[in-house]
Parts: structure tokens; sequence; C-alpha cells
């Protein structure tokens, strides 16, 4: 490595000692594993393009019919606790969901979870008349709902239909996910967990159930979990073609 | 040539308070809708996370595209220097305006949080197509008035060329922009096509001019003011003209993607397919709307005015189904994520043949209160200021004098 | 848009009678919050709650600054109200810390519809830290 290199390794390695001190101070609990605690943040040091968050994805380890992401996901930003009464099942908020495909011409069968790729090139930041798509620092793309409109263009520009737009009142958000009628949405990659050098909910649930299809990590670290992972087999992204780099990537499909 | 006097229209008849008052009750069924469709929030219509678009929209774009095609009108007029178009700019341009704005009504009230247009307002993401668009819509309001004033105030007499150069440009601009909010969706296969942006165009040229007439004639039969022959000749030929022109775009537009392998599927959906559009397509946008007026505009029918209105109707009605075929349709029909693999299942409808949509009654009646709200504009308008000329009787508009 | 507002109120006191419209709209009954005391002087978060709240809004949504001095979760947490029952209510109540004076000072705020406007409990997932 050259030597500006090894020079942000140090700073690195600087604010990784005041970050476990902070960590350490507040919020260490039981299943925090130490692995992501390095990686977390001063709660007042803003993202750095530094880091760039990405899944990978095992189709191959990916189960047919096992839901626990997509569980893990509506549970943790609270999907599922009872709004959305009045909502179609087509207008519903889905954040992720497990798609089963068959390639057409060979017969392979997959299965996987579909959720926000977080792009590189997102065309849901392009078409978004008022910024609120946006992509942080970090390579998260989030919508900021305290700007949006609602208008719905993000929906019609994303190429994954990972967002969902709110068809009614909601009256029972976590504090940490605020979501509400008249607004899009999207997979945050659990932003709020992310920035506390946390997994996923997806992740995690996939590692709980044994399944382990899933590696969550900073694209941009090469000693992290996922940049091994990507480097040691051939992975994909989802239309490739389009030339978006999403930060999500797909083995075996 | 005689001198074109203006005049406003005589408000005091009861068939002029009928009309206000039935168009006013729409535009408030239009206020109510969006009342309820906001109060509640957007379950109570068709629209879903797969149709994100509906009949608002549908209407709203069709008015917008409508309203830069009526400026044309004025625009051959000034621009193109056509004496015979001259008196007809002040209501070309007052047409023109009251289209925008019962389309943009009906685009924002259909927002998810429409009490939050200030934020479009104060924040810009100057790559966003909408967000150029908030800019050309408002650009449009102002240069038109200003064409308008200079148009009507003789002080400004001399300066109304080159108001209505701008107006004309911008215009363009502004249907490019339009056009564009579907031509730059690289993500699905029914748009993402540059030829959007020019169709567009021409859609306008055509809608624009069908409305024009419509209001043209029914304003002059109703007032009881002469209106020539000469005058609805030209138009209805230059109406046939257009309606010709989009035909030819919808048909290259067709054939690249016909050609194109990864394209057949959406050219099966919505030229042969067994839903809704592939019928709006063929028998309301093509037959009724295209190849109908066509054979009236240009057989012995044409000489009928009666029939020349039958016409700009069908061209009307022919365009809002093309409208919702390109944006329903487009969204119907499922974006293709997995290009080379067949979805077996999915909770998001990713697996289904096409996405159903079925407008509530709220949401339809919003899009049809944006023509009401136009109408209303374009009434109180002629009532109010002096935008229709007392006379359009062949002597008087004198076709055959060099501009 | 603050001076407008402000305006508008003067202009409408000044119309109706200062002493009438005072004295017949009965003060907000502001509750305490859980802590000894705000995290600035009351008398400036009265005045400049918003523009904090604003601030940090921007801040965390973007650059992902997660300080809790300004943080609406804060307010939330430590203004808390409870009901009769014992139960802590939400924006909905009058009784809520933040509808209280918002409903006496006639300002509409746009915050919770989607934030939430009471804690979120303790146990759940992301407090405890993600294992089920």
């Amino acid at each position: 490595m050259s030597k500006p290199g090894s020079e942000t390794s140090k700073i690195s390695r600087r604010k990784f000692l005041g970050t476990g001190i902070t960590v350490a101070g507040m919020s260490v609990a039981p299943g925090v594993s130490l692995i992501n605690v390095a990686e977390a943040r001063p709660l007042d040091q803003p993202v750095s393009s530094k880091q760039r968050w990405g899944i990978l994805v095992d189709a191959n380890k990916c189960s047919k019919g096992c839901t626990s992401c997509v569980d893990a996901c509506f549970t943790e930003n609270g999907l599922n606790r009872g709004d959305e009464q009045h909502s179609r099942p087509g207008q519903k908020a889905q954040w992720i969901r497990k798609i089963d495909l068959r390639d057409k011409a060979t017969g392979h069968e997959v299965s996987l979870p579909l959720f926000c790729q977080h792009c590189e090139h997102p065309p849901c930041t392009d078409v978004c008349p008022t910024g609120a798509s946006f992509k942080r620092k970090d390579g998260l793309v989030l919508v900021d709902k305290h700007i949006c409109i609602g208008c719905r263009y993000c929906m019609m520009a994303c190429p994954y239909k990972a967002r969902s737009f709110i068809h009614e009142e909601l009256t029972h958000q976590f504090e940490y996910a605020p979501r509400g009628k008249g607004t899009v949405e999207g997979c945050t990659l659990c932003v709020h967990r992310v920035d506390q050098g946390r997994n996923p909910a997806c992740v995690d649930a996939c590692n709980a159930a044994g399944h382990k299809a899933m590696y969550f990590g900073d694209l941009k670290d090469s000693n992290s979990e996922v940049s091994k992972q990507l480097k040691m087999h051939s992975s994909k992204a989802i239309r490739a073609d389009l030339e978006l780099n999403p930060g999500i990537r797909y083995r075996g499909i | 040539m005689n001198k074109i006097n203006y005049q406003e229209i005589e408000g005091s008849s009861s068939g002029f308070i009928a009309l206000l008052g039935i168009l006013g009750i729409f535009v408030l069924a239009g206020l109510g809708a969006t009342y309820y469709m906001e109060h509640n929030g957007h379950y109570v219509t068709g629209m879903n996370n797969q149709i994100v678009w509906g009949l608002p929209h549908v209407f709203a774009v069709f008015l917008i595209v409508a309203a830069s095609g009526a400026l044309n009108v004025a625009s051959i007029g000034t621009v193109f220097g056509k004496t015979l178009y001259k008196p007809l700019g002040r209501l070309s341009s007052l047409l023109a305006i009251a289209l925008l704005a019962g389309g943009l009504a009906v685009l924002l009230l259909d927002l998810g949080r429409p009490d939050r247009l200030i934020v479009a307002m104060t924040y810009y993401n100057f790559k966003s197509i909408f967000a150029w668009n908030i800019i050309l819509y408002s650009g449009f309001f102002g240069i038109t008035i200003v064409y308008v004033w200079m148009m009507m105030e003789k002080r400004m007499n001399k300066y109304y060329r080159p108001a209505g150069m701008a107006a004309f440009i911008w215009r363009l601009i502004l249907t490019t922009g339009t056009g564009s909010i579907f031509g730059f969706l690289v993500a699905r296969s029914a748009y993402d096509a540059a030829i959007m942006a020019p169709m567009f165009i021409i859609m306008s040229f055509s809608f624009g001019l069908a409305i024009f007439l419509l209001v043209l004639m029914l304003g002059y039969n109703w007032t009881n003011r002469p209106l020539g022959d000469a005058i609805i000749y030209r138009l209805k030929n230059l109406l046939g003209v257009f309606v010709a022109a989009v035909m030819y775009f919808v048909l290259v537009f067709h054939l690249t993607n016909l050609y194109e392998t990864e394209h057949h599927g959406v050219e099966r959906f919505i030229l042969a397919g067994n839903t809704i559009h592939t019928t709006l397509f063929w028998v309301v946008q093509i037959i009724i709307g295209s190849i109908v007026p066509l054979i009236i505009l240009y057989s012995k029918l044409g000489r009928s005015r009666m029939w020349v209105g039958m016409a700009s109707l069908f061209i009307i009605i022919g365009g809002i189904a093309q409208m919702y075929v390109i944006i329903i349709g487009g969204q119907a029909y499922p974006l293709n994520i997995f290009p080379g693999m067949e979805v077996l299942s999915s909770s998001f409808g990713d697996a289904a043949a096409y996405h159903a949509y079925s407008p509530s009654l709220a949401e339809t009646v919003l899009g049809v209160s944006g023509i009401a709200i136009a109408l209303l504009i374009v009434v109180l308008g002629v009532r109010v200021l002096k935008f229709m000329p007392d006379s359009l009787a062949d002597k008087d508009v004198d076709p055959h004098q060099k501009a | 848009m603050k001076y407008l507002r402000m305006m508008l109120v003067l202009l409408t006191v000044v119309l109706l009678g200062n002493t009438i419209v005072l004295a017949d709209v009965p003060k907000p009954v502001i509750p305490k919050g859980n802590a000894e005391e705000c995290v600035l002087p009351k008398e400036e978060m009265r005045v400049d709650h918003m523009n904090y709240i604003l601030h940090q809004r921007d801040e965390t949504m973007h650059r992902g600054i997660r300080t809790k001095k300004f943080s609406l979760k804060g307010c939330i947490d430590c203004h808390t109200v409870k009901d009769d029952a014992g139960k802590i209510v939400s924006y909905k109540d009058k009784k809520h810390f933040c509808n209280s004076c918002h409903t006496y000072a006639a300002v509409n705020i746009d915050c919770f519809e989607c934030h939430a406007s009471t804690p979120t409990a303790k146990g759940t997932i992301s407090s405890t830290g993600g294992k089920k």
C-alpha cells in the first residue's frame, strides 16, 4: 500500500480507539458482537465516503420458503405492528421481499431476497425533484421524508421496485424508524443499526436461522468479510446492464 | 383588412351562469375528492405500489401537453407571421394558461403531501426532470402572461413578436421536459426512449389544437359572434396534419420496439394483449382518435362544423386514451428485474403477468376536475378581459392579405 | 414564514382587542420533563427549540450525526406525560408535551406524521442489540 493509504489507516485506527471507548461507554449490550463495534462511528462524526456499506447475498445458501430476513425487517422497522389496516395488499409497504426464480433457458431455480440495492448511481435520487431521495456518503440510499412530497417519481425510476408509498396514516412507528402517510420509503439497510456498528436486521436474522446467506460490511475495506467473499468468488449485480453499481450483490444467480 | 375589435363576452345570460355553475360543480367535486384522498390517504384510490401514477396523472399530463399545444395558434400568427391566426392569439394564450393551470392543479392535488408545495418550491434537485418542469411550468405562465399583455396593451404591441418567439421556444422546451419525464426512465421497458420528447411535442400540437378548435367554435356559437369558414377550414386542415404526424411517431416508436427483442414482451402486452390497454390503443387511440378524425377532416364531412367539432372531440378522447396507455400501460407491464429469468413467486407482484388498475371514483373526479378548472379559467377570462374578437367573419380576418 | 406568522398573530390580537383574546384562552399546562433540567435553559428552548431540532434533523438525516443533545428522540424520551390510566399519551392527546403548547399557539407541526410521539418501549429488538 502507498503512503497516503497507510496514513488513512492510521487515522482510522485512532478513530477506532475513540469509537471503542464511546461505544463501550454507552451501548455494549449482550448480542452486540465485537467485530461490528469496530465499525461504529462516534456519535458526533459525520459519515464519510471512506466507507461503503454493502451486502453479498449468496443465493445458493438462501432457502426457498424461508422468510427470516423479511420477517426480521418488518419487525425491526415496524412494518407489521398493525398499521396499514385499510391498505390493500398491493398498497402495503414492503422493504424486502423473497423472490423465487427459474432460468428460462436452463430451468435452474433459485430463491433470493430483493430490497433496495443501494446503487452508486441511484435513478431514484436522479429523478427526485426535491432531493428527498439521496445517497449518504457511505453509500446508503435513503429518503429524507421531511422533504418528500409524495410524487412517486422515484418509484417509477427504480429498476428494482424497491420502494413503497404509504397509503394511510400510521401510528405505530418506532422512534428509530420514522415513516408516515403520503411519503415514499424503502430499505434503509437498517441505518440506525449500521450507525451503531451493527448488522442490518435481515443479515442477523439470516445468520440466526443458520443459513448465513448474507454478508454485510464495508465494501471499501478490503479486510471486511464481505470484501473477501466478493473477491474470492464470482458474484453479480442485478440489472448490471444499467451500470448502476449496486451495493448489494448476488452469488448464484 | 378591417381592424380587429376585441370584446369581453356578455356575462348576464342564464346560459353563461349555467355554464359557470356546471363547471363550478365539477371543480368543487374535484376539491372534495382531493380532501377525501388526502384525509384518508391514497388507499382510497386504485393506485398502489405497482401502479403508482393513476388517472389523475393521465388527465394532468394530457392537459399539460395540450396547454403548450394550445399556444401554437398564437405562435403561428406571431412567429410565422400568418395574418389569419393573429386575431386568435389572445384566446390561444388564455387557453394555454388555463389548460396548464388545470393540469398542474391535478398533479399537485394528487401528491402524497400536497401541503408541502412550499418544499417543492424551495428544495431543488437540478438533476430531476420534475424540478426542471417546476421551473418550466412557472416560466410558461410568466412568459405567456407577458405575451398576452403585449398583445393587449397598445404601447407594448411593438414588443409582442419577441415575446411570442420566447413563448414559442419556451413551450417547445416545456413539452420536451414533459416527454422526458417518461423518456428518461431507464428502468421501464415501455419508456426509456428519446423519441418520447418529440412525440409529446407533436401530441401537444394535435391535442392543443383540437381543444382550441372546440373552444373557439363553441365560444363563438354561444356568444352569437360571427366566425367565418376561412379560419375553421385552415385550422381543421392543420389539425389533420398533426393527427397524422402523431400516428407517424407512434408507428416509429412501436416499430423500434418491435425490432428489439428485449421489447417484444411489452409490445405484445400493449398491441396484442387481452387487457384494456390493447383495446384503448387500437379502438380508442388509433381508430376513434386518429383514423376517424382524419377521414372526417379530409372528406366532405370536414365542411360541416358539427363534424369538425366531432373530429376534435374524438382527437381529445383518443389523446386521453393515448396518455392512459402510455402512463398506466407502461406501469401495468411488470418490470423486467431479472432478464432471462421467470419469476415463480413474489409477494410484491413480480410474478404477475400484468398489474391491474381500477380507478376509484375519487381519483376519476379529481382528474376530470382538471378539465373543469381549465374551462372555468377560460370562461372567466373571456368574461373579464378582451380575449375574443367580436367578429371572426371571413371579411374581417382576410386570409389573402400578405403579412 | 416566521415573521409572517408573528405579524398575523399581532394583527389578530390588535383587531380583536388583546385583553379579550388573551383572557379567554386558557394558558397551556406545560408538563415538566423527567430530568432535572433541559439541555438548554428553558427560556432559550422556548424561543429556539424548532431551530435546534431542524438543524439536528438535517445533520442526522444526511450526515449520520446522532448526538443526543438536540435529537427529537431526546425530547420525546424525557417529556412524557401520562394519562389517568398511567399510560404515556401520544401527540393526539391534548396533554402531550408538544401538543399542549402548539394548540395554544395555533402552530401546526409536521413531526408526528412520521415520528413516534412516545418513547419506543425498551425491549424492542433495536434497543437490546439485534438478537431475538
